[in-house]
């Protein structure tokens, strides 16, 4: 057998390669390069190495909208979880009944981004919308668009409404794949219900509830759209999120490298804290049971 | 630990079934003794898992009752029953260690830590499982996950009964005896009521003192292994124990002989007097090992052809023909076999009967 030598194999990875290529390492590259320069006019840049970051690290605008974020994505996975896992395990398991709630469900995740906002911005409105002006009956003195504190629990409570039915989809598609035996291995053993959540469903969803966790803080560490259209960031800056405040700089102030700069420190923020909790909720389903640990 | 007693046990998933055939469980009356071993045989579907769900108390019976001691349980839950049940495949508490797996049963019923230490700890040294207590249940080798999951059925002291429901299905074939022989010599131990549902004859016979044999709903047989072998009461029975199964022979009566596929073959006196009582479609039925070749002409011996000789090291199986039928004969492996022609003796002591599938008299 003599077997011939030659490089025609790198034409197999090639479409790979360019697919990675155009999809990542291109764009990726072009914001690096943007964020070492400074671009005075499209003829004329000057290399400014780390400038931009150092400046950008020390804009105390971009640190507080950094903290709101935090807050606001932690508000989220805090509310959103453990309300899509209640949600799945009080629907129908199955029949048409379990059909319809799956689609009802489903509902918000199939309105655009945009119009969710819209319908929030009517919705609480005082004069016109039904929130708005149920609240005002109450007695309330509800008003998104001057009470930063109003405005900051209608932007949670409009993300709790899109995205929660996604939670309980994962989390109900978890429930149904845990074998009836568990079910009745558990009556046997005289399970109480709290155990049976605790020691089958909760470890059995696990898998998915990690996806629904990084899905979650991902997508609303990202959050635009909705506070956009909502609240336009304000009043004053209490609802502008990292996402608007980048669009600011680099849309309408034209700043293109601290922007690219300040999008790079976001990406690893968004890459470091889901490599945490990844790492976490993988740790905490492995790790700290080991020995005849406490049981409620 | 209990004996466990049917009393006109029936099960139809529909409403208000008209014949048997709407059963998935035929009414029956059975009795169970305490501390015996009994395994339920059956091919998929045959109502063995019914059965096992309506003493698990998953299930509640449309009619009879379930006794366990003499005390109705027809309607008591699950976990008031002193149930514990191996799954088909391991049904463990993933996050949990095997301690606590273990332990789980005892605790969920309050008994006090220092009991449940111990008893986990006698329970595990019979099961082997005393140096993987501390380890992660769901890291461990599937048999020992089988051995976990009836880990917690022992360490109850009230428990009724132990229920297998094809608990070596995921087993491998090397293990599979191991556990097989575990869990006789846990049988041994204990006295425990064991009931072991199967659809593989060789699990069925070597592990249970009694082996219930199922079909289409209706138990057709409760008896030792070897009853179930020499005399079948049903021609399922036959066919399902042995390998091959028995051989089947409609036959016609003639006077004072059966005719069997065109020749006559002469039969015991006292047998043809029971066929000539009998009514119903009627069959002679012969295990392949009480076949026996003879000379030209023997009483009870049919002319038949050689289709195949296989060698199966310690015997060989002859298969032949007469008169459209097979025949099936295990034969001594030092046995001379030409092709051709050759007497095969059907009709002797060891021959069985069938009216309608049942078997006739004796």
């Amino acid at each position: 057998m003599n077997k011939p030598y030659n490089n025609k194999a790198w034409f197999f990875i090639l479409p790979v390669f360019l697919t990675v290529a155009f999809s990542a390492i291109i764009p990726l590259m072009t914001v690096v390069n943007y964020s070492v320069q400074d671009i005075i006019s499209p003829e004329q840049s000057v290399f400014v190495g780390l400038e931009w970051f150092r400046a950008v690290m020390r804009d105390s605008e971009l640190h507080s909208a950094l903290l709101r974020q935090l807050i606001f994505s932690f508000c989220v996975l805090l509310v959103q979880i453990p309300l899509g896992i209640g949600l799945a395990l009080s629907m129908p398991a199955q029949g048409w009944k379990s059909s319809a709630a799956l689609v009802i469900l489903a509902m918000p995740l199939l309105i655009p981004w945009n119009v969710v906002g819209t319908i929030w911005q009517i919705f609480g409105r005082a004069d016109i919308g039904l929130g708005g002006y149920v609240l005002s009956r109450l007695g309330m003195d509800y008003n998104y668009a001057s009470n930063s504190l109003d405005a900051w629990i209608t932007v949670l409570v409009m993300d709790v409404w899109h995205w929660t039915p996604l939670v309980a989809l994962l989390a109900f598609a978890g429930l149904r794949s845990i074998p009836d035996a568990y079910y009745q291995a558990a009556q046997i053993d005289g399970a109480s219900r709290w155990a049976v959540f605790r020691f089958i469903q909760l470890p059995k969803m696990r898998g998915v509830l990690v996806i629904a966790v990084l899905l979650r803080f991902m997508d609303s560490f990202m959050i635009y759209t909705e506070p956009f259209v909502l609240t336009g960031g304000g009043p004053g800056n209490s609802t502008t999120f990292l996402s608007q405040y980048l669009t600011q700089k680099a849309v309408g102030q034209f700043d293109l490298g601290p922007a690219a700069a300040f999008s790079l420190i976001y990406f690893l923020i968004i890459l470091l804290l889901s490599f945490i909790l990844y790492n976490w909720m993988q740790s905490a389903g492995n790790g700290n049971q080991a020995t005849g640990a406490p049981h409620e | 630990m209990a004996r466990i007693e049917f009393r006109n046990l029936g099960h139809a998933y529909g409403p208000n079934p008209a014949s048997l055939q709407d059963y998935a469980l035929q009414p029956m009356n059975m009795v169970w003794e305490d501390g015996g071993a009994y395994a339920l045989l059956g091919p998929s579907g045959c109502g063995k898992s019914t059965l096992l769900n309506i003493i698990s108390g998953l299930l509640v019976p449309s009619e009879g009752q379930v006794l366990f001691d003499g005390r109705d349980m027809t309607q008591m839950p699950t976990r008031e029953r002193n149930i514990a049940q191996v799954f088909q495949f391991p049904v463990l508490y993933d996050t949990m260690s095997v301690f606590d797996n273990l332990a789980f049963p005892l605790r969920n019923r309050k008994v006090a830590e220092s009991e449940v230490r111990a008893r986990v700890h006698e329970i595990a040294e019979i099961l082997e499982l005393t140096r993987d207590l501390k380890q992660r249940a769901s890291g461990l080798s599937a048999d020992a996950k089988q051995k976990i999951s009836l880990g917690r059925g022992l360490v109850r002291k009230d428990v009724a009964a132990i229920l297998f429901d094809e608990p070596l299905t995921v087993i491998d074939p090397h293990m599979k005896w191991q556990l097989r022989q575990k869990l006789k010599q846990i049988h041994h131990q204990l006295k425990l009521t064991l009931i072991y549902v199967t659809h593989d004859q060789v699990e069925a016979l070597t592990f249970a003192d009694e082996v219930v044999v199922m079909t289409n709903g209706k138990v057709v047989q409760q008896g030792k292994p070897e009853a179930l072998f020499v005399r079948p009461d049903h021609t399922f029975v036959g066919y399902f124990i042995g390998s091959p199964g028995m051989n089947f022979y409609p036959l016609q009566i003639d006077g004072d002989a059966v005719v069997i596929g065109q020749q006559r073959v002469d039969v015991d006196a006292a047998q043809l007097q029971a066929l000539k009582h009998a009514n119903g479609e009627l069959k002679l039925g012969i295990r392949p090992e009480f076949v026996e070749l003879t000379t030209a002409g023997a009483p009870g011996a049919v002319s038949a052809n050689v289709v195949q000789v296989q060698h199966l090291g310690t015997s060989q199986l002859l298969t032949a023909e007469f008169g459209g039928q097979i025949v099936k004969a295990r034969l001594d492996a030092s046995t001379r076999l030409d092709g051709g022609q050759q007497w095969l003796r059907l009709a002797k002591a060891e021959t069985i009967f069938f009216s309608n599938d049942e078997r006739i008299g004796r």
